[in-house]
């Protein structure tokens, strides 16, 4: 070893200077355009927040102390009123499940729809090769519409309600869980659909039996992961007319002063859910997808250092 | 050979059993999905749904995001006769001018397609209709509109009563009330995309317009599209802008902010139990309280605009990175680290060669994933709180009437995230090499 380290400068041409020499030179040029990279960045951050400050209605320097006005006012009014609280929860409660249907259903007839575009746009299982790159579009473009857009147009077409939140989140959600699901089976064995397509079974077969049980613990994590971005989003919708929470919580603000403690006992529904169906899809998707291999890989990193 | 003394039996018995909880399985998943959407099929009420549907909006909105009408109005008291685009004053001819197809005088001669005339002349309003034959509409103070029409039943696409005649062809509309006459011609397009009835370059070619261009008008040129009334080049780019700002300050801000809090909630970097819990709680409550609330108590103190979305958005993140963030912290390998210490490294260089490093990687993934789809949330906040392009859409939608910019605004909101979701994975791969899974 100690001989190979001492001839190796010998056998090549560049002497021990030069290498220094050039690795200096290469480690001052990256220090120079991560230099210069961060402060761009700054300026941009800094340029960024001064054009956002001027553009809006409130300064950032005139707002901050009144940050927390509106939660205070909220909170003192809830808790004068406390004895209120557990009404109006039992009274916003089945608007909670409204919101709560919606998430659920969108995720639902999204993932459906996901998983059929993710199949149809992944080689080596689509129906119709040649229309992949047909499919990838249809993707890329639903997801890339914000759901508000589609609720909007929904609600002026439909009249309100949760179907145009529905749709317009299941939109989004083929979109998005497509891109997901597709990646999944990229990386999915080949060998059970080549086995199954040699006894002669028809697509539907094929997908039923040959990918689904590869893919379906990572289909459901993704979707369990849909479902809690997917409540977030139909509580918003709501906010815009589509019914559900969200539109509770724009009546009661709009009604002001005295009717706080209605939008206290929606911002706590709104919370607490948020919280446990996070948590509860957290448990689920790590038992799903990282459980075993986790536990596995961590017992062999114990060997390895034991 | 143990295999061959066992006892077939059983083992196929449990085979049996396991095919089949499968199949039981395989259907009861399809069952209880069926039912659950049966359920909200119920409960959302989608059977009544047709009947709240309307089928006229559906058409108003179909037909307006690809065509124009132009309406020609006579005031019947005054005999004055005006041309407006969409029946809009900012898209009303000037003075003296009018559209082509029709030609202004004593008696105002209307061309319509497929051989339709509508004259308005001094007394009465004339609509020639071909196959049909000629109806004549006189208005009066006290008569309301007197209708002649062609002998036999009246057809479905005329409207007559005492004080008001409605014709609707495939041609165009007409109205006649006792105040004034009215005629709807439709066109495919958006008129006045470009350039504003008032501007000199209206009705150009491009050909034309390169020429006047290298004659030196392009600033003109450029400044009549630019701040084009009907269409507002200017006041859209901006918007565009603000909420691409809003979704840039709010991720990059959320990071800046996440980052040193992250390391409080790590096992290996945070020894104190209670700081620990505290900045785990903290970012679950921060990430709890959805964007919707943040907005809402953010827009009380800062008003509306890209302020208040871009700290919506920081906010929010601000939870998402941490948690991210933390996760990453644990993962990552001691021995850089101790590498780094046995050379004497002080506990800035330990943090900056030894754990930066290791964790850029996961940390500009997840900066630039989130930029994308926060493009998007920044749409979203801002038809809450006004700003950006989600406001212009729902101020456009709120008209009910100017379909085309609704049409126009959703194919630059696309654009516009489908643009950033290129350039954040473009980013993604030119500053993390070697990352082929992108994330």
């Amino acid at each position: 070893m100690a001989d190979l380290s001492a001839q190796a400068p010998k056998d090549s041409p560049q002497s021990l200077e030069d290498i220094r020499a050039q690795y200096t030179e290469m480690t001052r040029r990256k220090r120079l355009y991560g230099g210069l990279l961060l402060v761009l960045f700054v300026a941009l951050m800094v340029a960024g927040f001064r054009t956002a400050d001027e553009r809006n209605a409130g300064s950032f320097a005139d707002g901050y102390q009144r940050v927390l006005d509106y939660p205070t006012e909220v909170l003192s009014e809830a808790a004068e009123k406390v004895t209120q609280l557990p009404g109006h929860i039992v009274h916003f409660f089945p608007a909670l499940v409204e919101t709560l249907n919606i998430a659920a259903a969108a995720t639902l007839i999204g993932a459906l729809f996901g998983t059929l575009l993710s199949l149809l746009s992944t080689r080596g299982m689509a129906r119709w090769p040649m229309l992949i790159p047909l499919f990838r579009r249809i993707m890329d473009i639903s997801r890339a519409i914000p759901e508000i857009v589609i609720a909007l147009v929904l609600i002026f077409l439909l009249g309100g309600g949760p179907v145009p939140a529905m749709i317009a989140i299941a939109l989004h959600t083929a979109g998005a869980l497509g891109k997901l699901f597709s990646e999944v089976n990229e990386n999915v064995s080949l060998k059970p659909i080549e086995g199954l397509s040699s006894v002669g079974a028809s697509w539907a077969q094929r997908i039923w039996l040959g990918v689904i049980p590869q893919v379906g613990p990572n289909y459901v994590s993704y979707a369990l992961l849909r479902f809690e971005i997917n409540i977030r989003a139909s509580a918003i919708l709501g906010f815009v007319g589509a019914g559900g929470i969200g539109y509770e919580l724009k009546n009661a603000m709009s009604w002001g002063q005295g009717k706080y403690d209605e939008a206290a006992a929606i911002f706590i529904l709104l919370f607490v859910t948020i919280v446990v169906v996070d948590q509860i899809s957290g448990l689920l998707r790590d038992r799903l997808t990282h459980g075993q291999r986790t536990r596995t890989r961590k017992s062999s990193r114990k060997g390895a250092t034991a | 050979m143990t295999v061959m003394d066992l006892n077939s039996a059983p083992l196929k018995g449990q085979m049996d059993k396991l095919f089949l909880k499968k199949r039981l399985l395989s259907l009861a998943v399809p069952a209880v999905i069926l039912a659950y959407l049966a359920y909200v099929c119920v409960t959302f009420d989608v059977a009544g749904l047709w009947q709240r549907a309307s089928l006229d909006n559906a058409r108003t909105l179909v037909s307006d995001s690809y065509s124009y009408k132009t309406h020609v109005t006579r005031d019947n008291r005054s005999g004055e006769v005006s041309y407006a685009i969409e029946g809009e004053r900012k898209g009303t001819y000037p003075e003296g001018m009018s559209p082509e197809w029709v030609t202004p005088g004593d008696t105002t001669v209307i061309n319509l397609p497929d051989g339709h005339v509508v004259r308005f002349g001094p007394e009465s309003v004339e609509y020639d209709i071909p196959g049909y034959g000629l109806v004549t509409a006189t208005p009066s103070r006290g008569r309301g509109v007197v209708t002649e029409l062609p002998a036999g039943d009246v057809p479905d696409w005329i409207n007559v009563s005492k004080n008001r005649l409605a014709i609707t062809t495939d041609a165009g509309r007409l109205t006649v009330t006792r105040n004034r006459a009215e005629v709807f011609r439709y066109f495919m397009g958006w008129e006045l995309f470009f350039f504003t009835l008032d501007s000199p370059y209206h009705g150009m070619g491009p050909l034309t317009l390169a020429q006047h261009a290298i004659a030196g008008e392009a600033g003109a040129i450029w400044n009549d599209f630019w701040t084009n009334k009907m269409w507002q080049h200017r006041d859209v780019a901006w918007a565009l802008g603000e909420t691409i700002l809003m979704a840039f300050l709010g991720t990059f801000g959320a990071g800046l902010v996440a980052l040193p809090l992250a390391f409080l909630g790590t096992r290996n970097f945070m020894p104190v139990r209670v700081v620990r819990f505290a900045a785990r709680r903290l970012f679950d409550f921060v990430r709890g309280v959805d964007s919707l609330i943040w907005t809402v108590v953010l827009a009380r103190a800062f008003g509306p605009g890209p302020l208040t979305g871009a700290l919506a958005i920081l906010i929010t993140d601000t939870g998402t990175f941490g948690k991210i963030f933390s996760e990453a912290l644990e993962n990552v390998d001691e021995k850089q680290i101790e590498g780094i210490t046995s050379t004497g490294a002080k506990p800035v260089q330990r943090y900056r060669f030894g754990v930066i490093p290791q964790i850029t990687p996961v940390l500009l993934s997840q900066l630039l994933y989130f930029l994308e789809s926060n493009t998007r949330s920044a749409t979203i906040i801002g038809a809450i709180t006004g700003g950006g392009i989600g406001l212009l859409l729902t101020q456009a939608i709120i008209t009910q009437k100017d379909w085309e910019e609704v049409a126009y605004y959703i194919v630059l909101i696309i654009l516009m995230v489908m643009i950033m979701d290129w350039f954040s994975g473009w980013l993604r791969r030119r500053l993390i090499k070697g990352d082929a899974g992108g994330h």
